[in-house]
């Protein structure tokens, strides 16, 4: 052989190598965990849940964000709670917000510390008792948090 | 802890109405450092409920990921008229009060 097909032959073996360390990675959610706190180990859904913010936040000090549930908000078909996690903040549930059927309309707006760019997910538990989740992506420029100010 | 609260004066009964809190706090994470390099304690708002003539209708369960001078906007629906209020308490023990009149009409 070549020194130059040992050469490609190495490169196909650390490829090899990288292969179960890569799909490792692509498996470990960050949520997970938050998730199963939050759910207690209920089914999450994907879907009805949305998170509004700026797609990029010069300071993380103070992030507007509106949460938004697609539902009736009827006595029979409404919101319980929505909690906003986030993937970076050293305390990653930021807060969870109670409603009812009184509410009339499942949105929640508010301004929230984010400690860099990051991933943040919202959760939301309908009067069935099923849950849903929605999420975004925010850069912040200057983050917040781990800093004197 | 100054606080203000903006509820509509007057609303057609079965309207979805807007509802504004502001409360004025540092919301201190407990991350920081005072001029000693002494941690300065966790200290936000944990608890934020709104209730419309007794009745429960938001309950906000906050940590410190909540900005400086927390603002909430959320909805309700008109029923009657009378008068919704707003506690709140930090990690302190500190709490707070506003209160809003509302007139309902048809």
């Amino acid at each position: 052989m070549s020194a130059r097909r040992r050469f490609l032959a190495s490169l196909a073996g650390l490829a090899a190598l990288a292969l179960p360390w890569r799909a490792a990675r692509a498996q470990a959610d960050p949520f997970a965990t938050l998730l199963l706190q939050t759910t207690g180990g209920a089914p999450v859904r994907a879907g009805r849940v949305t998170i509004d913010t700026p797609p990029l936040a010069d300071n993380g000090h103070s992030v507007p964000m509106r949460l938004v549930v697609d539902s009736p908000m009827t006595a029979a078909d409404h919101v319980r709670s929505i909690t906003l996690l986030s993937e970076k903040n050293p305390r990653p549930v930021i807060a969870t917000f109670r409603l009812g059927a009184r509410a009339g309309r499942a949105e929640v707006f508010t301004r929230v510390r984010l400690n860099g760019t990051q991933r943040l997910l919202a959760v939301a538990q309908l009067a069935d008792g099923s849950w849903w989740s929605g999420g975004t992506e925010v850069i912040v420029t200057e983050s917040a948090c781990l800093d004197e100010s | 802890m100054a606080a203000r609260v903006l509820v509509p004066k007057q609303a057609r009964r079965g309207a979805v109405i807007e509802i504004r809190v502001v409360v004025q706090h540092v919301m201190e994470t407990g991350y920081r450092l005072d001029a000693f390099g002494r941690a300065i304690p966790k200290n936000v708002i944990n608890t934020l409920t709104a209730r419309y003539n007794g009745e429960e209708i938001f309950r906000a369960e906050m940590g410190s990921g909540i900005a400086a001078n927390p603002y909430l906007q959320f909805y309700t629906v008109a029923t009657e008229s009378g008068e919704i209020v707003f506690d709140w308490v930090d990690d302190a023990g500190e709490r707070g009060s506003e209160r809003a009149a509302i007139a309902v009409i048809d």
